[in-house]
């Protein structure tokens, strides 16, 4: 019962990173990639969690907290550089 | 009642599921860059924040261990407070690249500002 549940909810994880690519590879400006980038993170931390969860490790959930710190500096920084103050 | 809190966390993990397809969803239709960062931003965080609170129930209910909840809270936390800043500051340098608004856009808040003398233009140096 519980095993079906989490299959939907990787299957729908799945679909919402194909979606992200398709708008970070066609985005029209760079704002539109760093945003399909930046939801394409956060479906990755949400996915680590659930992986976290079936394989019974809590250690990588620290992975995913530092993968996330990672991608709002990434972000961050590319923002100023687009506005010209770096 | 354990069964109780393992299905609502599972229910919690499927809104949350369904809540990040729909902001890709909304990425993907959006007709403008604006848009997008909006509902890529604000309904990512709404799901990411829901598939967390069912998994730390779901491992609360299944283990009973203290340091699953913990991680998960700070996780909670952290997005809670970076996603809403790196929103902002994207889309104040979208503005500032001067990407043009949409043509259903009826309303601009910021440029009435900037011509009442309010706010100072954001500049692209």
């Amino acid at each position: 019962m519980d095993n079906i549940v989490f299959y939907i909810s990787i299957a729908m994880l799945m679909v919402t990173l194909l979606a992200g690519l398709i708008r970070f590879i066609k985005g029209p400006s760079v704002v539109d990639r760093v945003v399909a980038f930046d939801s394409m993170t956060v479906t990755s931390l949400v996915m680590i969690g659930v992986i976290a969860f079936l394989s019974n490790r809590a250690i990588y959930l620290d992975v995913a907290v530092v993968y996330g710190f990672l991608s709002f500096l990434g972000v961050i920084i590319v923002a100023k550089y687009i506005q010209g103050g770096l | 009642m354990k069964e109780t809190i393992e299905i609502i966390g599972q229910i919690f993990l499927l809104m949350g599921s369904f809540s990040l397809l729909t902001a890709a969803i909304g990425l993907l239709r959006m007709p403008d860059v604006y848009n997008r960062v909006q509902t890529g931003t604000k309904a990512s965080t709404l799901g990411a924040i829901m598939s967390f609170i069912g998994l730390a129930l779901m491992a609360f209910e299944n283990w009973g261990e203290i340091n699953w909840v913990g991680r998960f809270a700070v996780l909670v936390v952290f997005i809670l407070l970076t996603n809403p800043v790196s929103s902002h500051v994207l889309m104040r340098a979208a503005y500032a690249m001067k990407i043009p608004l949409s043509k259903l856009t009826s309303v601009d808040k910021l440029r009435e500002d900037i011509n009442n003398k309010i706010v100072e233009e954001p500049k692209d140096e």
